[in-house]
C-alpha cells in the first residue's frame, strides 16, 4: 500500500509517498502555470516508479490542492507541515515555513498543530520577495544569501515589494555593495520573522521549512537574528507533502 | 435548510426602503445612526425613526477612496461612500446623523459626512470605568436631546422617553433570545442567519413588527428544535466570532467558516451580542438620561480604554455557547481591534484555555484563498475530524 502526500504550492510541487512505514520517494517540479496540468504530470511520474494511483491513498495540500482529481482528501499545508516536521525531527518545536505566498509560524504540541500564524496578504517577510529582490541583483536566492554573509548590516526599509524594490535600484544607484544590499533584503524578512515569532510565541526548538531550508547562509542569518539555533532537515522542503502521506493514514 | 421566516426577515431591507420613503414624505423625520453607542430611544421618543446606517458593502468604497486614503478601515470607507453617492436609501431620507468620537477614522471622517447632512456629533468618553466619564456622557445625552428638539421642532417628554425605553428593551430582549437559541448543542440557525436576523434590525422602520417577526422567528426555530431540526449537526465545531462589526456585504469570514463546516454559534460583535447584553434600567425613580448613559456607556469597544469587559463578555459567551474555539476578526487598518487582538489572544488562549486565530482582512475578494486556509487550518487545529475536501 502507498500513502502518498502531494503539496501543490505557488511556485513548487512537492511530493512524498510511504511504502507502508518506510518514506521511499519525493521529488519536487515547477507548479506552473497550471495546477491541473501538474497534477497530471505528478500521476504519470508516480506511475513510471510503479506506485498506482487508485490502488493508493492521496492527500493533496497547498495552494494548488483543490486541483488534485485523484486525491481522496485536502488538508491545508498548516495541518500538513506540523504533521511533517514531527516526523522529520521526532519531537514538537514552532516551525518557521517561508513559503512562495506566505510565511506561517506552527506550534507543534505533541506532533499537533495547535496554533498558528500566517502574514497577512501583504508579500512582505515571504519567499516571493526573496525571490523579486534576487531577480532586481541579477542573482539566485543561494547567491543573494552567500553575499548577504559578508555584507553591512543595512535596513531596507520599505514593508512593500513594490517599494523595497524601487529601494534596492536607488541603493544600487547610489554604489552601495551589493553583499550590504543583499545583508538589508535578508535582514527585511528575518526582521519579519522574528517579529512574527515573538507575536506568536516561541519555543526553544525552530524548525525551518520550505524552500530555504536548503540555504545554508540564510539559516545562518536566521539563526543570528532570532538568536537561536535555527534546525531544519535536508527533507524539510518536503514536510508539508510527508505529513500530508502520513495523514493519509487516518483516511 | 433555514427557517421559512427568514425569507421575511431577509425581505425586510427592501421592504423598509420604501416604508422609509412613505414615511418620509408623510413628514415623519429620521435620524440615521451608526454605532452602538447611539441612544435610539431619544430619536424615537422624539417620534422619529431612527435607522442604522450601514458600511458593510464593498460597492461604494471606490467613490469613497477619491476623498478618503486608502489605508483605511474598509467600514468607515463603505459609510462614507455610501453617503456621497446616494445609493443608500437610509442615508438619503436621513434629515439629520448623530456621530460619536470612537475610533479616529470615523471622527475624521465625520467632520466631512457633517458636510453633507446635519449632524450631531456626541463626545465619547475614552474610558468607562470613571465616575467622570458617567457624568459626562450623561451631558451628552441631554445635548442629543435637546439639539433633537430644536432640529426636528418636537418636545422630548419623560412619558415619551420611558415608552421608548420599554420599547427598545423588548427588541433588545427579542434579540437576545433570539441569540440565545443557538446556545443549543447543536446550533438551530446557521451564523449565517443570526447575523442577518439581527443586522437587519437596524433598518425596521416599524419597531414593533420588527419585534414581531423576531418572535415569529423564535417560534418557528423552537418548533424545529422540537422536531430535531438543526442547522448543523453535533460534530460541527461551535465558534464564537468577535472583533470588528459585520453585516451583509461583509460577512466572508463568517461565510468561510461555516462553508468550512463550522457552526458560528454566538456573535459578540456590534451587529451580534454586544448591544443586547445590557438592557437601560427602567426603574421608574431613576433618571432617565443616566439610565441611558449607564447603558450605553457600558458597550465593551475597542474604543476604549481600558476595554476588560469585553474579555468578561468573551469569556460568559465562550462557556454559554459552549464553544471550541474562537475567531477574532478584523478590518484591516483598524487599530483598536488590531492591537486589542493581542490582549484577546492571551485571554481567550491562558484563561479559557480555548484555540484562537486573529483574521485581519477588508471587504474585497482579493484574499479569499488565504482567509480559507486560514479558516480551515483553524477547524483542522480543534479536536475533531479534519475538514474534508
Ligand atoms: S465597534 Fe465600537 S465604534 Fe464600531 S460600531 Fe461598534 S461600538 Fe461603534
Ligand atoms: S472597525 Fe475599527 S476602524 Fe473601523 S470603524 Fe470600527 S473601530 Fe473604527
Amino acid at each position: 500500500m502507498h500513502y502518498i502526500g502531494i503539496d501543490i504550492g505557488s511556485t513548487a510541487a512537492k511530493v512524498s509517498v510511504f511504502e507502508d512505514d518506510n518514506l521511499i520517494e519525493n521529488f519536487t517540479m515547477p507548479t506552473g502555470w497550471s495546477s491541473i496540468e501538474t497534477s497530471k504530470v505528478i500521476k504519470e511520474r508516480l506511475e513510471e516508479k510503479n506506485i498506482v494511483i487508485d490502488e493508493s491513498k492521496v492527500i493533496a495540500t497547498g495552494y494548488g490542492r483543490i486541483s488534485v482529481p485523484y486525491a481522496n482528501k485536502t488538508i491545508t499545508e498548516i495541518t500538513c507541515h506540523g504533521k511533517g516536521t514531527y516526523y522529520l525531527l521526532g519531537k514538537d518545536s514552532t516551525v518557521i515555513d517561508i513559503g512562495g505566498q506566505d510565511t506561517k509560524i506552527i506550534t507543534l504540541d505533541k506532533g499537533r498543530v495547535t496554533n498558528f500564524t500566517m502574514n497577512d496578504k501583504c508579500a512582505a517577510g515571504t519567499g516571493r520577495f526573496l525571490e523579486l529582490m534576487a531577480n532586481t541583483l541579477g542573482v539566485s536566492i543561494d547567491e543573494l544569501s552567500n553575499m548577504a554573509l559578508s555584507g553591512e548590516d543595512i535596513n531596507i526599509t520599505s514593508m512593500c515589494t513594490v517599494f523595497a524594490e524601487s529601494e534596492v535600484i536607488s541603493l544600487i544607484g547610489s554604489g552601495t555593495k551589493r553583499e550590504s544590499i543583499a545583508r538589508g533584503i535578508i535582514n527585511s524578512i528575518t526582521g519579519r520573522v522574528y517579529a512574527m515569532l515573538h507575536k506568536h510565541g516561541t519555543s526553544d526548538t525552530i524548525f525551518l521549512t520550505g524552500g530555504l531550508c536548503e540555504v545554508e547562509p540564510f539559516i545562518k542569518l536566521l539563526s543570528e537574528k532570532l538568536q537561536i539555533q535555527v534546525k531544519t532537515d535536508s527533507l524539510a522542503r518536503y514536510a508539508g507533502s510527508i505529513g500530508a502521506a502520513l495523514l493519509t493514514k487516518e483516511l | 435548510m433555514r427557517p421559512q421566516i427568514m425569507e421575511e426577515v431577509e425581505g425586510l431591507r427592501g421592504i423598509n426602503s420604501v416604508k422609509i420613503k412613505e414615511a418620509h414624505e408623510a413628514g415623519k423625520k429620521v435620524v440615521g445612526m451608526y454605532c452602538v453607542f447611539s441612544p435610539s430611544e431619544i430619536a424615537l421618543a422624539a417620534d422619529a425613526i431612527s435607522v442604522t446606517l450601514c458600511g458593510t458593502a464593498q460597492g461604494p468604497i471606490e467613490d469613497a477612496e477619491k476623498e478618503l486614503p486608502r489605508n483605511l478601515c474598509p467600514l468607515i470607507k463603505s459609510s462614507y461612500g455610501f453617503a456621497i453617492t446616494d445609493k443608500c436609501p437610509y442615508f438619503y431620507f436621513s434629515d439629520v446623523l448623530l456621530a460619536e468620537t470612537t475610533c479616529d477614522g470615523k471622527k475624521k471622517m465625520y467632520e466631512l459626512m457633517g458636510k453633507i447632512k446635519p449632524m450631531h456629533i456626541m463626545n465619547l468618553p475614552q474610558t468607562a470605568n470613571d465616575e467622570d466619564s458617567l457624568e459626562s456622557w450623561k451631558k451628552e445625552m441631554v445635548k442629543f436631546k435637546n439639539f433633537l428638539e430644536e432640529k426636528l421642532e418636537v418636545e422630548i417628554t419623560d412619558e415619551n422617553l420611558r415608552d421608548a425605553i420599554k420599547l427598545m428593551n423588548r427588541e433588545r430582549n427579542a434579540m437576545k433570545k433570539l441569540h440565545k437559541l443557538n446556545a443549543h448543542k447543536p446550533a438551530p440557525l446557521s451564523g449565517m442567519d443570526m447575523m442577518l436576523a439581527q443586522w437587519l434590525k437596524g433598518f425596521n422602520v416599524d419597531k414593533e413588527a420588527g419585534i414581531d417577526l423576531i418572535e415569529r422567528l423564535i417560534a418557528e426555530v423552537e418548533e424545529r428544535m422540537a422536531k430535531g431540526i438543526y442547522a448543523f449537526d453535533e460534530t460541527a465545531p461551535r465558534i464564537l466570532l468577535t472583533g470588528c462589526p459585520i453585516g451583509s456585504g461583509s460577512e466572508k469570514v463568517l461565510k468561510a467558516l461555516e462553508e468550512a463546516g463550522a457552526s458560528v454559534v454566538a456573535l459578540e460583535n456590534c451587529t451580534g451580542y454586544k448591544g443586547l447584553d445590557v438592557l437601560v434600567d427602567e426603574d421608574e425613580n431613576k433618571d432617565l438620561m443616566l439610565a441611558l448613559a449607564e447603558k450605553y456607556l457600558s458597550t465593551p469597544c475597542s474604543c476604549m480604554t481600558n476595554n476588560n469587559s469585553r474579555l468578561d463578555l468573551i469569556g460568559r459567551l465562550a462557556k454559554e455557547y459552549d464553544v471550541d474555539g474562537v475567531v477574532d476578526l478584523t478590518w484591516q487598518a483598524c487599530h483598536t481591534y488590531n492591537i486589542e487582538s493581542f490582549t484577546v489572544k492571551k485571554f481567550v488562549q491562558e484563561e479559557l484555555d480555548l484555540p484562537f486565530i486573529q483574521i485581519e482582512t477588508d471587504y474585497s475578494d482579493s484574499d479569499t484563498g488565504q482567509v480559507k486556509v486560514r479558516v480551515e487550518a483553524f477547524l483542522e487545529t480543534l479536536e475533531r475530524p479534519a475538514t474534508a475536501k
